[in-house]
């Protein structure tokens, strides 16, 4: 099968890979770029482990063809900390708060969060637990990854509170 | 300072918030894929499997390859257990839909898949056995010929006065329940990495397991090869909920294949192949007759549990564990006078049957709690006062299988539950939303949980191989930091955090100069792993008592350097002290390694201990209360409040604890409202992605309310006992109660999970 | 789980989408969101040789008021319609459902206009398209059709649209504020395709009758159907409280639902005469 030379820019860097135009978004990153942080859990666009931003948009990776994504920007979980590791402000959240168990999900929900925090306005709790019932963690119960996003919400000025439903 | 007890964030974490973490398909690079020929049959002999040409590196792998492969059959030495054999690739029969029949291997995923589907697979299909009805069935099928009448495993106890028991009743409260099949579904599905080493001429298999131990002795086992020669890998695992214990035959199958072609193979499972071939569980019936005094004084149970295990027995604790643990632990944490009670495993054309959290116990939860509510109505007893009458109030406490409960707090925790619901104020919420044309519906579910049983517990249900102590290897190194190696091996539950708590603080040391070692047979000693709500009681006890002997010999090094006695030497903020007088750790282990003409004599040249523990067990307890609002149009049920008062006695890291709790409520929401695996009649799993098997989303989970009781276990060293599977556990039944309650106007009693909104829907209609 | 191997197109102007339709006929499939094709091809449910992706196309991304209508181009993405893409009944409806589509991160990028050509029974705009009676702007090279939504949808997964053709907008009518348009669906797990909803429409004369009313349902058979009867039904008269139950309840009867494990045909058929009512109701509410 011909594979299709294409140009990805991942977390600002540049990726000259070759792939078949059926290799997915999540294929590339993780198997042609080496971009493991990036997780498939279902590979039919259910369960959100893939979630990267693709032009500053959330997107399910394993929906979306690499071919697709020739000459675009991409962010991934590995593009969150700082160059020495440092945790960013949403990683940080999830750490203190116990937002993650097994850790397989978590690349996905912390790219969601990304995306939801970087839209404009304010996340309020029905937008919060809207935005983040796109994904699936079996380990947390979610209480916790609610409580992280909320709690990066707040130190990033984002969130809005609204009376308790 | 005391790191114990602390809500310490965990060390495991800012890898895998990084992208960092390592799970076994991270580690594929390299490796050419492997892509399982699955039955399309549920039932069939094998005519033939001809493949295309395959492309240059490509192959193709059957039984027929498999010459001296031996087959997965675990034993079972009570309780009428046949036992049954599943081989690696079948060669005459396929028994499920999923099940692996020729493995195909090529440089891509993409392209192992291509060739796989283009395999000619023909097989002659025969008449399938799919439900508990169909296997019992007079004349059925039968799948494996050890086992007439498709009876796998057939446990009785009955004790003589039973029957006298429900003869003086004054009442007897009789009903039949079900419990559907469900999917663990850990959100990492299995994977395997099976690498050559030309070097060595060893095999390391990096596995997404619970049991790296046991599935090398069972490859090695199978195999016929050197156990030695064979290294198992649990890298990163991405949840596993007892789904990834067993020994499936696609890992002796990997390994084959290294050895045999001297290279590296992977092969990482899709979400459907998790969905329709894993492992399955909880597919059971129950019927259940209980005697019962006017006063509410429970006298006598009688139960029949039926379970459908599917088409192989699971390695290595067998099919029998959803049966014969039903049959032991049925009488949960009440008074129970006499018992009797039969429980078979059932084999069928489907999906085998493996544990899953909390394993048969909250189908059983579900019937005893179901079996409370029901006998207070018709008894005209407050279900909270019914419970309390029935509770085991004094330790410990012999159950009638045998089971000896310790120290509890199974009425306190109700009390506690009762309270923080606010009955009352709900009664009254409840009564002005009927006025308005809704349903809310608030119910209890009290229950025990056994855990961190060690191997008398699993040694008397007879199995051929009993796991249950753990080993931990302890040393300091000469820098002065710590290594704990464990045989045990987490999937996500921070035991690297809790167990450098425990040993931190015997040591006087910082978490962060502790590093726990797991997941390598190479690098731990042997040991089970994680399941069973047994990590931190029974590999905290064997770090403990490591972390002792450790402290032991560090305080005789550092008694001589500040020439005191040993006894007054204290370990604390990485020093030993006499006194005043202080020595850092860092130049105790300097010396006992480097300089060991000055101390040698005390306890030779190192600073390594071991340690094993092996408990008897310990049961932790809860009480789930939740509130519900059902929609009697569209049988839609919406959980408004869930709360837990949960004992698990000690707790070593709150913060761990309660994510515990969260996460097996959730699973135990799903197992009462969403989840179940579906099968046609002829076999076919209809239930073979995200959208068909309903795992919950943040949308369906309410907020989790925990209130902690702390009885500490005399029967644990470290005080702690397990509660790893208690949310999924109570949570069904308290669900099932709850909407029971909410539509009792319709006189609707939930009497099978997952009470879907067609099922509640049909109740009602059908009450009407 | 991986696609089966297919060629790759990505014309940059919709007459090169057109002229690779033409050239790939039946082997050639559009690939716009890819919300459903990418999941049907992962599970090889579907297996086009080769796919035209019309991702850049720029002309193709836009949606507008214009004449009455709103023309809805073929790149116009779910999430575009969460807020209110023109003012009135329609763009409320639109913003009303958008939320019900799937997950966030599926609605950057699934597009109206695929749902309306991958035609599966759940689908909200399917529904909403029967509903307010949507027009099809169908184009293949050299030629073009209008297709109102009531031909459209043939059975399940099925159009009418041909393999050379390109969907490259629909419209839908700007009704007037005299219109009342409600919304309703029932789904076991948030985002997932509804298992019944019904989508209405009430306009309501200076009297307060209803004079005229359409009433679309989704998810409970091969393609989104019309309630007509129950339509008819609330003409000429006030929209009381037991006329609406009263429609709801002839739209539950109106049809064969589809039946599968989970969903029996008497189950279906009690949450059509819910979703039914719940949106009615809803859309008097204000």
């Amino acid at each position: 099968m011909s594979k299709t030379p294409i140009r990805l820019t991942v977390n600002g860097l540049p990726h000259e890979v070759a792939v078949e135009p059926r290799r997915t978004l999540a294929d590339a990153l993780r198997d042609d770029c080496g971009l493991t942080g990036t997780h498939l859990g279902c590979e039919h666009g259910v369960c959100g482990a893939c979630t990267v931003l693709l032009d500053g948009e959330a997107v399910r990776a394993c929906l979306h063809f690499a071919v697709q994504a020739d000459s675009r920007a991409i962010r991934t979980v590995e593009g969150l900390a700082a160059p020495d590791g440092t945790l960013n402000p949403l990683q940080r959240a999830f750490w203190e708060n116990h937002g993650l168990q097994c850790g397989f999900c978590t690349p996905g929900f912390l790219m969601l969060a990304t995306w939801m925090l970087e839209q404009p306005g304010p996340v309020d709790e029905a937008r919060l637990r809207h935005v983040l019932s796109s994904n699936l963690c079996r380990c947390t119960g979610y209480q916790n990854i609610l409580t992280a996003v909320r709690a990066a919400a707040q130190e990033l000025g984002k969130w809005a509170e609204t009376a308790p439903a | 300072m005391n790191w114990t007890g602390r809500r310490l964030p965990r060390t495991e974490d800012p890898a895998l918030l990084r992208g960092e973490g390592a799970f076994t398909a991270d580690l594929a690079a390299g490796a050419r894929a492997v892509r399982f020929l699955r039955s399309p049959f549920a039932a069939g002999r094998i005519l033939s499997i001809t493949a295309p040409d395959l492309p240059p590196g490509a192959l193709l792998v059957t039984g027929a390859d498999l010459e001296g492969v031996g087959t997965i059959r675990p034993e079972l030495f009570r309780f009428n257990y046949r036992a049954i054999a599943q081989p690696v690739l079948p060669r005459e029969r396929v028994h499920f839909v999923g099940q692996p029949v020729a493995a195909v291997v090529a440089a891509t995923p993409e392209e192992a898949e291509d060739i796989a589907e283009a395999i000619l697979l023909e097989i002659e299909p025969e008449e399938p056995v799919v439900t508990i009805d169909d296997a019992l069935r007079p004349g059925a099928p039968i799948l494996h010929a050890e086992a007439p009448g498709n009876t796998v495993v057939d446990g009785t106890i009955r004790h003589p006065d039973c029957q006298a028991a429900f003869a003086r009743a004054d009442r007897i409260v009789e009903f039949s329940l079900r419990s559907g099949r469900q999917n663990a579904t850990p959100m990492e599905a299995r994977a395997g990495l099976a690498a050559y080493d030309r070097a060595t001429g060893r095999i390391r298999l990096t596995a997404s397991c619970q049991m790296p131990h046991m599935l090398r002795t069972g490859i090695a086992t199978l195999l016929g090869m050197a156990e030695a020669d064979l290294q198992v890998v649990a890298p990163d695992v991405g949840g596993g909920f007892g789904q990834k214990m067993a020994l499936f035959p696609e890992y002796p199958l990997l390994v084959w294949l290294a050895r045999r072609h001297r290279g590296s193979f992977c092969w990482i499972e899709d979400r459907n192949e998790n969905l329709i071939a894993s492992a399955h569980s909880r597919e059971q019936r129950h019927h259940l007759r209980a005697a019962f005094a006017a006063d509410g004084t429970l006298l006598g149970l009688e139960a029949d549990i039926l379970a459908n295990t599917g088409a192989f027995s699971c390695y290595p604790t067998t099919c029998g564990v959803e049966p014969l643990m039903a049959l032991a632990e049925y009488p949960g944490p009440y008074r129970l006078p006499t018992y009797a009670a039969r429980a078979r495993a059932l084999a069928t054309h489907t999906c085998p049957a493996a544990p899953y959290r909390g394993v048969s116990r909250p189908v059983v939860t579900f019937g005893l709690e179901r079996l409370m509510d029901r006998a207070a109505a018709a008894l005209g007893i407050d279900p909270v006062e019914l419970r309390r009458r029935n509770l085991v109030t004094e330790f410990p406490h012999v159950t009638p299988t045998g089971l000896t409960l310790d120290q509890a707090s199974y009425v306190e925790a109700l009390d506690r539950a009762a309270e923080a619901a606010d009955i009352p104020g709900f009664r009254a919420r409840q009564a002005a939303a009927r006025r308005d044309g809704r349903y809310l519906g608030l119910g209890l579910a009290v229950f025990n949980e056994r855990t961190g049983y060690g191997t008398p517990a699993f040694a008397a249900r007879g199995m051929g191989i009993v796991p249950g102590y753990e080993v931990v290897d302890i040393a300091m190194t000469p820098a002065g930091d710590v290594e704990v190696r464990i045989g045990a091996s987490p999937h996500g539950q921070g035991l690297r955090t809790t167990l450098a708590q425990l040993a931190a603080d015997r040591l006087g040391l910082d978490p962060s100069r502790i590093r726990v070692i797991h997941g390598d047979t190479d690098r731990t000693p042997y040991g089970w792993g994680s399941f069973a709500s047994r990590g931190a009681v029974i590999a905290g006890g064997a770090t403990q008592l490591a972390a002792d002997k450790l402290a032991t010999r560090l305080r005789r090094a550092a008694a001589r350097l500040l020439q005191a006695e040993p006894e007054a030497v204290t370990l604390r903020d990485g020093a030993a002290w006499a006194g005043e007088a202080s020595i850092p750790l860092t130049e105790i282990a300097r010396r006992v390694h480097q300089r060991s003409e000055q101390l040698s004599d005390l306890d030779g040249f190192n600073l390594a201990e071991t340690a094993q523990y092996d408990p008897g067990g310990t049961f932790s307890n809860a009480c789930h209360v939740a509130e519900v609002e059902v929609d009697a149009e569209t049988g839609h049920v919406r959980v408004l409040r869930f709360l837990v008062v949960e004992d698990a006695g000690r707790l070593l890291n709150p913060l761990i604890a309660d994510g515990q709790v969260h996460g097996g409520v959730a699973q135990g929401i799903a197992n009462a409202l969403l989840e179940e695996v579906l099968y046609a009649a002829d076999g076919n799993p209809l239930t073979g992605s995200l959208a068909d098997y309903l795992p919950p989303s943040a949308a369906e989970i309410p907020l989790i309310e925990i209130i902690h009781m702390e009885t500490e276990s005399p029967e644990t060293l470290t005080g702690a006992k397990g509660l790893g599977e208690g949310g999924a556990i109570g949570a069904p039944a308290a669900i099932a109660n709850a909407i029971s309650d909410a539509l009792a106007p319709f006189g609707v009693d939930i009497a099978e999970l997952p009470a879907t909104p067609a099922r509640i829907r049909a109740l009602i209609r059908n009450a009407r | 789980m991986k696609c089966p191997p297919f060629d790759y197109h990505a014309p940059r102007s919709q007459a090169e989408a057109l002229a690779l339709l033409a050239r790939h006929g039946e082997e050639g499939k559009i690939l716009a969101g890819g919300q459903s094709l990418v999941p049907t091809m992962a599970f090889r449910l579907a297996r086009p040789a080769s796919l035209i992706d019309i991702n850049r196309i720029a002309e193709l991304d836009y949606c507008r008021a214009e004449a009455g209508r709103l023309r809805i181009g073929a790149l116009a993405r779910h999430a575009r319609f969460e807020r209110l893409v023109a003012p009135g009944p329609t763009g409320a409806l639109l913003a009303r459902a958008a939320e019900h589509i799937a997950h966030a991160p599926i609605r950057t990028r699934g597009t109206f206009c695929g749902s309306l050509a991958h035609a599966d029974p759940a689908s909200e705009w399917c529904c909403i398209a029967l509903a307010l009676g949507a027009e099809m702007r169908v184009l293949r090279e050299g030629g073009e059709r209008l297709v109102p939504a009531a031909d459209w949808f043939q059975s399940v997964f099925t159009t009418t649209l041909g393999h050379d053709e390109l969907l490259a907008e629909a419209s839908l009518p700007l009704l007037g504020p005299d219109w009342r348009c409600g919304f309703a669906e029932f789904n076991r797990r948030a985002g997932d395709f509804a298992v019944a909803m019904a989508v209405t429409a009430l306009r309501l004369d200076a009297a307060g009758h209803v004079a005229g009313a359409r009433i679309a349902l989704g998810g409970v058979a091969g393609t989104p159907i019309l309630a007509e009867a129950a339509a008819a039904a609330l003409l000429g008269a006030p929209p009381t409280s037991d006329r609406l139950r009263a429609a709801a309840a002839l739209a539950a009867e109106g049809f064969e639902p589809t039946e599968d494990a989970q969903v029996p045909a008497d189950y279906r058929r009690d949450l059509v005469r819910a979703m039914t009512r719940r949106a009615l109701e809803g859309s008097l509410a204000t």
